[in-house]
């Protein structure tokens, strides 16, 4: 019972926060109910019992994308903050999103395995099946965080702007 | 809890981040809402690993994986946006129009 009271109060701040993300007029604010959304999806996962993704998700995904994502919107468009415009396509959008929702929705209602008990496993047992049976991927998911950290780092390198103002960086010969 | 909640849960997450998707002209919120896409997904796994996996490791492992790809792409597109707005000036993706035939 308590863990059912839990769950609709982090379900509803998960669906709260997430129309705030993709509702509101100021970007600041969308970052900041990203930030509410993230956490409440780390605190489902410690309801189903799965405590290492919950790390995972506040560590990477609140300590890092977040901060991410806010030094974008500081390097762009800081004049812009408070009136930003959405799409003319909106109203079709919201046919798009209801029409997956109603879909998705009763896909799941049709769709009744016979569960067994909620039973989490330990991290123990996580990691060595990341370590035995998925450690190929594991090796390539590594080398694709480096090739994307430093492709990442080449394409927002500053110095480099000849489309705009014409003249070549003084240290930019390498290019 | 059972495993229809977080279904539907993970359910109605997608289709607001597609919402967002859709809706959103600023680039930056675009990555946002695939950022709640993702994040459905990623319930929707631990649920099905929680109550439906023997193992009861699968869906996990998948998730973390999902993590990783999801700080790559961040990574990544972040800075092609970066990139964008230095030489267009803008970040708004119906006026980023360069590939466009």
């Amino acid at each position: 019972m308590a863990s059912l009271v839990a769950f609709s109060f982090l379900a509803a701040l998960v669906l709260g926060a997430g129309l705030g993300v993709v509702l509101t007029r100021n970007v600041a604010y969308a970052a900041l109910f990203l930030l509410v959304t993230l956490a409440a999806v780390a605190g489902i996962f410690i309801l189903a019992l799965a405590e290492f993704l919950a790390l995972v998700q506040v560590l990477i995904y609140g300590g890092a994308i977040v901060i991410v994502v806010i030094f974008a919107l500081m390097l762009t468009r800081i004049e812009e903050f408070s009136k930003v415009r959405d799409n003319p396509q909106k109203p079709l959008a919201v046919v798009a999103a209801l029409a997956i929702l109603g879909v998705l929705t009763a896909a799941f209602l049709q769709f009744r395995p016979a569960v067994s008990a909620l039973r989490g496993a330990s991290l123990e047992e996580v990691g060595k099946e990341l370590f035995t049976r998925w450690a190929i991927p594991f090796e390539v998911a590594s080398l694709v965080l480096l090739v994307a950290l430093l492709g990442a780092f080449l394409i927002a390198r500053t110095g480099v702007d000849r489309d705009r103002d014409g003249d070549a960086p003084p240290e930019g010969g390498g290019r | 809890m059972t495993l229809l909640m977080m279904e539907l849960l993970s359910g109605a997450l997608f289709a607001i981040g597609l919402y967002g998707v859709l809706a959103r002209r600023n680039a930056v919120l675009v990555l946002m809402a695939i950022e709640l896409m993702l994040n459905a997904v990623n319930i929707n796994l631990i649920g099905y690993a929680a109550f439906l996996d023997p193992g009861r490791v699968l869906g996990q492992v998948l998730a973390i994986f999902v993590i990783t790809i999801a700080a790559a792409e961040v990574g990544l597109a972040l800075a092609i946006i970066l990139r964008v707005y230095r030489n267009r000036g803008t970040v708004n993706v119906d006026e980023i129009n360069l590939m466009k035939w």
